[in-house]
């Protein structure tokens, strides 16, 4: 049958720029591809009716809200063929239920785009992190986030591209805290051999997609021997299927201080949980700040979209001068995963433009511009590009 | 050697009050200087006839050429400390447990203030490491890093001036793990109310004896409500009681995210073990690396012990490259915490000016010149300038 090979060299023709999944052909070809799928497990059928997606859209705290809209307007302007779903969560709230909407609006969607959602810890810890709780039930094991140099923004080094890998859902994060005898808390960090192999075998399946030839293993098994020990190894076991990329290892204290000295020698970085947080930090940092790097986080089934450092931004809610830019490419990321690449590139291209020649910034990385500015300039690239569009 | 003269000089002076000593031919300092302070008239424990005595230990690898560079220094400054050398290896003690050598023990439990190079860690030794037995034997609960820009060594980060206080103890670094099933690993992060306490307090004390104006406390309690919070809640009490220091707490991510566009934001930092390991070593990036960065440990029991963090260097030992740099500042640290400010200026600056002067530079530097090089030239502007 010419059908799916064709459909399998047309998807390695459509290569995203940022790096989303490959994998999921044959979702949006349906059944003349079955065959050719990676898993033989049941994927559910895309939200997909009539030509449009429907995404689910999770507003969340601070600049949430704003930033959101701004992606909404921007998709209307473009005719972009998605529909959101939004759900409300309000963080303040002791009972799950929000969270639990949201959850299942994700099942039914497969696809959502959310802000963060504040976590307010002076309710008592049994009130765990919503994010937390969306991240573990529907099981996003990787968070990616591809910090990439950008010319139009001025940062002390140069010539970064890194992609990081974290794992998302065990380590540190397992929210299983007790308090044995009063004054004493434990927390209990949880390495499992099956989730660390999954990431490992993720980021090398990345890698190679995206065309990369490192991979470096963050990690702290000189201290936590068994700990990050059994992910080390599970990383080691996973190289070693995969000989034409390099593996090596760094321990997190020496990765911090090699990155604000010499950030250009990293290539893609996998590591548990906790040390992402950091790593994608110091990383956001170090290309110019939280307001221009997405990030993604995809499950075996599910994937939602939301900016790399996911700050809630109380500080600057509703002032205007949040910058759109990390959202906006987030949402880009979306449209990838949901193939619909020309969108994409599209609404990328406009945001990159804007930030690079036009050089309309937002207070953050240091210009004078108001998140509408950068929004409306966005559109007008748009539409000078011939694009189909409603009224600006 | 200073030590022979100070000894033969001890020694006639007991002879003269009449006072017997130990028939071996080697008297050791030690037992001499206990009688003496046992005659004196009770004046501050920390000066025998003005002249402090510090614990030394030269350590591995670059660490005894580093250690002379230091004393070298000191001598050439006329610092009013004597160094009393010890080494400091793993041994068995009764009951199998692993301990340090009574005598560095002692040493150090006498003089209180130590200088510490870097020690090995030698892998499956069946040992802990030396670092962690020393943190051990002398509940070392305060790991105190100053981060500031060295003037004259262009880093991307300029005007840092930050304090990273970590705690030493628990945390994510207790140690505690298991194999829960096969594939399944837990590890225990402990955070006890007490050592939150202490930590806290010292470092509000930190910030008031050294005119710092803010404490952040780091903390993730988004994620672990109860072990951070705790911690957090140390810091709040311990905040109250020290009204003239500004309180802050900020997440850890947003600590990093800031740390590298802005770092002249942060004063004094105090964490849990695990995230000050991550952010004291991310600050010493800032400045240039571990190869210039002080740092000195704290205990219980007014023990404080001044150690460079940098790794032993085996590929450059005994070859006359190693950069002192370190390990100078962490004694200037010392001197300071020891209250002999205007010494720890003089050797501060000397140090500074020939880093900034650039023509004796050691190769990790940008230079080539050799450590002793680099030492006579410090030496030098510290002589020149009483």
């Amino acid at each position: 049958m010419a059908a799916p090979s064709a459909v399998m060299s047309m998807s390695r023709l459509i290569k995203p720029f940022w790096g989303g999944r490959l994998g999921n052909t044959a979702k949006v070809f349906g059944a003349s591809s079955a065959g050719h799928r990676e898993k033989s497990t049941h994927k559910p059928p895309p939200a997909k009716y009539g030509g449009r997606h429907t995404v689910t859209l999770i507003p969340g705290d601070g600049i949430g809200p704003e930033l959101l809209n701004h992606v909404r307007e921007v998709f209307r302007f473009s005719c972009v063929p998605v529909d959101f779903e939004v759900v409300h969560v309000n963080s303040a709230l002791e009972t799950e239920e929000d969270i639990n909407n949201a959850i299942t609006a994700i099942r039914r969607n497969g696809v959502a785009l959310k802000g963060n959602i504040e976590t307010i810890h002076t309710m008592p810890p049994s009130v765990k992190s919503r994010n937390n709780l969306l991240r573990t039930s529907l099981d996003l094991f990787a968070n990616v986030m591809h910090c990439q140099s950008l010319p139009g923004v001025q940062t002390r080094h140069k010539n970064i591209d890194i992609m990081i890998i974290r794992e998302n859902t065990e380590g540190e994060y397992s929210s299983l805290e007790h308090e044995s005898v009063s004054g004493v808390v434990e927390s209990l960090k949880i390495i499992t051999r099956n989730n660390s192999l999954r990431i490992a075998d993720y980021a090398f399946r990345l890698a190679r997609e995206t065309g990369r030839s490192r991979v470096t293993a963050v990690h702290k098994a000189n201290i936590m021997k068994l700990g990050d020990g059994l992910f080390l190894q599970c990383c080691r076991e996973v190289a070693s299927g995969y000989p034409d990329i390099t593996f090596d290892s760094m321990i997190v204290d020496n990765t911090t201080m090699q990155l604000v000295s010499k950030p250009e020698q990293f290539d893609v970085m996998v590591m548990p949980n906790l040390y992402g947080n950091v790593v994608s930090n110091v990383c956001a940092g170090l290309v110019g700040g939280p307001g221009l790097v997405p990030g993604a986080n995809y499950g075996t089934d599910y994937a939602v979209f939301e900016t790399a450092t996911r700050n809630t931004g109380k500080s600057i809610a509703n002032k205007n001068v949040a910058n759109p830019t990390a959202m906006l490419l987030a949402s880009c990321m979306m449209l990838d995963h949901l193939q619909l690449n020309g969108y994409a590139s599209l609404i990328r291209n406009a945001v990159l433009t804007t930030m690079n020649e036009t050089r309309l910034h937002t207070a953050d990385i240091g210009g004078q511009g108001t998140t509408s500015d950068v929004v409306q300039s966005v559109m007008r690239v748009i539409q000078s590009g011939g694009q189909l569009t409603t009224e600006l | 050697m200073a030590g022979g003269m100070w000894r033969s000089a001890i020694l006639n002076l007991l002879r003269k009050w009449g006072l017997s000593i130990n028939d071996k031919e080697i008297t050791k300092a030690q037992e001499v200087s206990r009688v003496v302070g046992a005659m004196k008239t009770p004046q501050p424990k920390t000066f025998v006839r003005g002249i402090q005595t510090v614990t030394l230990i030269p350590g591995d690898g670059i660490g005894p050429e580093i250690s002379a560079a230091v004393q070298k220094i000191f001598e050439a400054a006329k610092a009013p400390i004597q160094w009393e050398e010890r080494n400091v290896t793993a041994i068995k003690g009764p009951g199998g447990k692993w301990m340090i050598p009574p005598d560095a023990k002692e040493s150090m439990d006498r003089n209180l203030i130590g200088l510490k190079g870097p020690l090995k860690t030698p892998i499956a030794a069946g040992h802990p490491s030396m670092n962690l037995l020393l943190r051990k034997t002398f509940d070392l609960y305060a790991n105190v890093r100053p981060c500031v820009s060295i003037e004259g060594y262009k880093t991307p980060y300029t005007n840092v001036d930050l304090v990273t206080i970590r705690e030493n103890t628990e945390g994510e670094y207790s140690g505690i793990e298991h194999v829960i099933v096969d594939g399944v690993v837990q590890s225990i992060k402990l955070i006890t109310e007490q050592a939150s306490q202490r930590i806290a307090e010292y470092a509000f004390e930190y910030a008031r004896n050294n005119q710092r104006a803010s404490v952040t406390a780091v903390h993730k309690a988004n994620i672990m409500r109860m072990s951070d919070g705790l911690f957090l809640r140390k810091c709040r009490e311990a905040a109250e009681k020290h009204k003239d220091v500004k309180f802050t707490e900020m997440y850890l991510d947003t600590v990093c995210l800031n740390m590298v566009q802005d770092p002249t934001q942060f004063d004094v930092l105090v964490m849990p073990n695990l995230y000050g390991d991550i952010l004291s070593d991310l600050c010493a990036g800032l400045i240039g690396g571990l190869g210039v960065t002080p740092s000195g440990n704290i205990g219980a029991n007014g023990v404080a012990i001044f150690e460079s963090v940098h790794g032993t260097a085996p590929d450059i030992a005994g070859k006359d490259m190693a950069n002192p740099t370190a390990l100078l500042l962490s004694a200037v640290m010392m001197l300071r915490h020891m209250g002999l400010h205007g010494h720890a200026k003089n050797i501060e600056t000397a140090c500074f000016a020939t880093i900034h002067d650039k023509k004796v530079l050691t190769k990790d530097l940008g230079g080539n010149s050799k450590c002793s090089e680099f030492t006579q030239e410090i030496c030098q502007r510290v002589q020149d300038m009483d």
